[in-house]
C-alpha cells in the first residue's frame, strides 16, 4: 500500500478551481519533488493536504495509509504523521518556541496513546536537534519566529519536523528566501531525517534544492494536475528548458 | 424638555435614600462629608447612559435595587473567610482580612510589622476623627463621581495602612476582601495607604466572595505614593457570581517615583472599576496595566483618568480583555497632560479579544494634551483570533481549544508579563489557565 495516494482531487478557492484532477501516489520511504510554475496549485496541494479549511474540495480522494485523510481535522493529521513545512512560517508572539514545541508533541503523543515526555528528556531532544541546526538557545526562548530572520524561520521549521518525526513531510518552497548557505542548513537537516520508513514530498519552483535534496522522482504540476512524472534528470530538463511547453500543452 | 429634569427615583435610588436617613447616624465619623457626599449622589441620582462617564456602563439600569448595608460578621461569616485569599499563597503576603466590610484582626497577619508599618482600623480612625485620615479622605484625587461620593456617603471599614518614609516591605501586604454573607447585602469599605518618600512595597487587594448572592461592593481606596517611593499595586476582582462590584482607586504619584498598577479582572457579573491617578511630582515612571477576561453575561468596565500634572513623567497603559459568551468589556482611557507637563511620555494601548459572536468590546481611548513638548499616544484594537495562526498551531498536532488557549494566553501575557513579582506572576497566569478550562 502506497503511504500516501491521491485520486482525482478537485479544490477550490471561492469560486475559482485550482486542483483539477490531480493524481498522485508516495511510497513509504520516497523523495518526490513537485515542480511546477508559479500558480499552478503547488501551495494549494500543500494546504490542501494538511487541512487548512479555505479550499473547498469538490472531488476525489486522499488516502493516507489507506485511511481517508480529507474527513481528518489539521491536529489529527499530523499526530498520524503528516508535517507540512510552511512556505511563510508565521510569528507568534508571546507563545515561546519552547513551549509550542512541547505542546505540539505532547498533544501528539497523547492522541496516538503515547505518555508524555518529560521535561528533562525533552529539553535534551530539542537540544540535540536545535544544535544540529544551529539554532541557539536564546532562539528558543524567543516568541515562535519572532524576530527570526527568513533562513532562521526555515531552520525553525525543520526543527519542528526533526523533533516531531512525521510519516510524511510536505516541504512547501522551503527553499524560496534562503541564500546558499542556509539551504545547505536545511537541506542537511532533511537529508538526516530520510528513512525507509519517512516519506517526503519537496514542492519547488527551482532546481537548485534539488541539488541538496535529491528526489528518486520528480512530478510536473501544471493547471492544478501532474502532467509529467520523471527521475531526477527531469529537473535538470525543467531548468534548461522551463515550463513553457507544459502550460502550452494544457492550454492547446 | 429640559434634561436637568430628574425623573423619578428607580427603587435603587430610593433605598440608598432610605438607607442613608436610617443608617447615617450610626456610620462611623466624618458627618459632614457624607452629608455632601450624599447630596452629590441626590443631585443626579444613579449614572446613567446620557452621563459621557457612564455611557457604556448605566449603572442606572444595572443597579435594579440597593441591598441592605452588611452586618459585622459572626463567627460562621469569620470562619468562612479563613481561607480567604489563599489561592495567592505564592505570594508569601501579609494577610489583611477585611470580611462584609469589616476590618477582623484575628484574621489578618499582624504580627511583627516591619518598622515603619502600621496597619488599622478605618472605622475606628473616621470614629476618633483622626485628623491625619480625614484630612485625606476625597483630598489624595478629589473628583465628583458619583460612585466615589456613595462610598463616601455610606463607607463603614477598610483598613488605613501608612509607611514611613524610607521603609522597605520585606514581604507584599495583600488585602483580602472576602463577602461571606448568605442573604444579599451592600459593602462600602474605604481604604487609605499613605506610602512615605523612598518606601518600597508592594500592596494587593483580592476581592472574593460566595457565588450567587447577589450581593453589592463599593469599595475605594486612596493611595498617596511619595517621592521616590516604589510601589506595586494589584487588584483582583475575583467576586462570586452575581455580585455587582464598583470600585475606584484614587493615587496621587509624587516625583521620581515608581507606580506599577495592574487590574486582573474574571468575575462578578458585573464590573465598574475606575482609576483615577495623579501624576503630582516628576520624573515618575508608571504602568498602569490590566487583563479582564469574561464570559456568559459578565460586564466589565475599565475607567481610567491619568492625569500628567507635572511634567517628565513617562507612563505606559496596557489593556488587554477577552471576551467570550454574550460578555461585554469597557475600556475608557484618557490620559491628560496639563500645560506644564512638559516632556511627558504616554503611551496607551487597549485591546480585545472577541471569541463570541455576541461579545462585545467598546473602547474610548482620548488623549488631553495642552503641552507642546511631550510625546503622547493610544492605540486601539478588538478582533477575533488570527485563522492562519490557529491553523499554524493545528497543523503542529494541537487541537483548536488548547490552539485557541495557547493564543489566548499569549495575547494575556503581554499585560500580564507587565508584573514584576515572580510569584504572582504565576498565579495570575494559573488564573488565566483556570478561566479557559471553564469555557466550553
Amino acid at each position: 500500500m502506497a503511504l500516501l495516494e491521491i485520486k482525482n482531487l478537485h479544490a477550490r478557492v471561492d469560486d475559482r478551481p485550482i486542483l483539477n484532477g490531480l493524481n498522485l501516489t508516495v511510497e513509504k520511504g520516497q523523495v518526490a519533488a513537485i515542480m511546477g510554475p508559479n500558480g499552478s496549485g503547488k501551495s494549494t496541494l500543500a494546504h490542501v493536504l494538511a487541512g487548512k479549511d479555505d479550499y473547498g474540495i469538490t472531488e476525489g480522494q486522499v488516502l493516507f495509509n489507506g485511511e481517508d485523510l480529507l474527513t481528518l481535522s489539521p491536529d489529527e493529521r499530523a499526530a498520524k504523521g503528516l508535517f507540512l513545512a510552511f512556505q511563510y512560517p508565521l510569528e507568534i508572539p508571546g507563545v515561546a518556541t519552547m513551549m509550542f514545541l512541547r505542546t505540539a508533541l505532547n498533544a501528539q503523543r497523547k492522541k496516538r496513546g503515547q505518555e508524555e515526555l518529560s521535561a528533562p528528556d525533552f529539553n535534551r531532544r530539542v537540544f540535540d536537534a536545535a544544535a544540529k541546526l544551529g539554532i541557539d538557545r536564546e532562539m528558543l526562548r524567543r516568541g515562535v519566529n519572532v524576530g527570526f530572520s527568513g533562513g532562521e524561520k526555515k531552520r525553525n521549521e525543520i526543527l519542528q519536523m526533526a523533533l516531531l518525526e512525521p510519516k510524511l513531510a510536505v516541504l512547501d518552497e522551503t527553499d524560496s528566501g534562503l541564500d546558499i548557505d542556509a539551504l545547505k542548513v536545511v537541506s542537511d537537516g532533511v537529508n538526516r531525517l530520510r528513512s525507509p520508513e519517512r516519506a517526503f514530498v519537496v514542492i519547488t519552483h527551482y532546481q537548485r534544492l534539488l541539488d541538496y535534496i535529491v528526489p528518486d522522482v520528480v512530478h510536473v504540476l501544471s493547471r492544478g494536475r501532474i502532467v509529467r512524472t520523471g527521475g531526477k534528470e527531469l529537473a535538470l530538463e525543467l531548468e534548461a528548458k522551463g515550463y513553457a511547453q507544459y502550460q502550452e500543452e494544457m492550454a492547446s | 424638555m429640559n434634561a436637568d429634569v430628574r425623573p423619578i427615583k428607580t427603587p435603587a435610588e430610593t433605598a440608598l435614600s432610605v438607607a442613608f436617613a436610617t443608617v447615617k447616624g450610626k456610620l462611623p465619623g466624618a458627618a459632614a462629608l457624607r452629608e455632601t457626599a450624599f447630596k452629590r449622589f441626590e443631585s443626579t441620582g444613579l449614572p446613567h447612559r446620557r452621563v459621557e462617564e457612564w455611557k457604556y456602563t448605566d449603572l442606572r439600569a444595572l443597579m435594579r435595587d440597593a441591598k441592605p448595608l452588611a452586618v459585622p460578621p459572626d463567627a460562621a461569616a469569620q470562619a468562612r473567610a479563613k481561607n480567604a485569599g489563599a489561592a495567592f499563597a505564592a505570594v508569601e503576603g501579609r494577610r489583611i482580612v477585611v470580611v462584609d466590610g469589616s476590618f477582623v484582626p484575628e484574621l489578618s497577619d499582624l504580627a511583627g510589622l516591619e518598622p515603619g508599618l502600621t496597619i488599622r482600623s478605618m472605622a475606628q480612625a473616621l470614629a476618633s476623627g483622626d485628623a491625619a485620615v480625614v484630612k485625606r479622605l476625597g483630598q489624595v484625587v478629589p473628583t465628583d463621581n458619583v460612585a466615589v461620593a456613595l462610598n463616601t456617603a455610606f463607607m463603614g471599614d477598610g483598613v488605613v495602612i501608612e509607611i514611613a518614609p524610607g521603609a522597605a516591605l520585606t514581604r507584599p501586604l495583600h488585602l483580602v476582601f472576602f463577602n461571606a454573607h448568605g442573604s444579599p447585602a451592600s459593602v462600602f469599605t474605604r481604604s487609605l495607604a499613605v506610602i512615605g518618600k523612598g518606601a518600597r512595597a508592594m500592596l494587593i487587594e483580592s476581592h472574593e466572595g460566595v457565588p450567587g448572592s447577589n450581593y453589592q461592593v463599593n469599595t475605594a481606596l486612596e493611595l498617596v505614593v511619595g517621592d521616590e517611593a516604589h510601589i506595586d499595586h494589584i487588584k483582583i476582582t475575583g467576586e462570586g457570581a452575581g455580585a455587582l462590584h464598583v470600585s475606584s482607586l484614587m493615587a496621587a504619584v509624587g516625583a521620581r517615583a515608581r507606580f506599577n498598577e495592574f487590574l486582573f479582572t474574571t468575575a462578578a457579573t458585573v464590573v465598574r472599576n475606575q482609576l483615577f491617578v495623579d501624576f503630582t511630582g516628576e520624573e515618575t515612571v508608571a504602568g498602569i496595566r490590566g487583563a479582564t477576561l469574561l464570559n456568559g453575561k459578565q460586564h466589565a468596565d475599565t475607567t481610567l483618568v491619568a492625569d500628567h500634572i507635572a511634567g517628565a513623567c513617562i507612563s505606559r497603559e496596557v489593556f488587554k480583555t477577552v471576551l467570550d459568551g454574550e460578555s461585554r468589556g469597557v475600556f475608557q482611557g484618557k490620559i491628560i497632560v496639563e500645560p506644564h507637563a512638559q516632556k511627558t511620555d504616554a503611551k496607551m494601548a487597549a485591546h480585545s479579544l472577541l471569541l463570541s459572536e455576541e461579545a462585545e468590546a467598546d473602547s474610548k481611548p482620548e488623549l488631553e494634551i495642552f503641552a507642546d513638548d511631550v510625546q503622547c499616544g493610544h492605540g486601539s484594537t478588538a478582533g477575533a483570533l488570527d485563522d492562519d495562526l490557529l491553523f499554524y498551531l493545528k497543523a503542529r498536532g494541537i487541537p483548536h481549544k488548547e490552539a485557541e488557549a495557547l493564543m489566548i494566553q499569549a495575547f494575556v501575557g503581554e499585560a500580564v508579563d507587565g508584573i514584576e513579582h515572580a510569584g504572582l506572576r504565576d498565579t495570575l497566569i494559573d488564573h488565566v489557565a483556570a478561566w479557559l478550562k471553564t469555557r466550553r
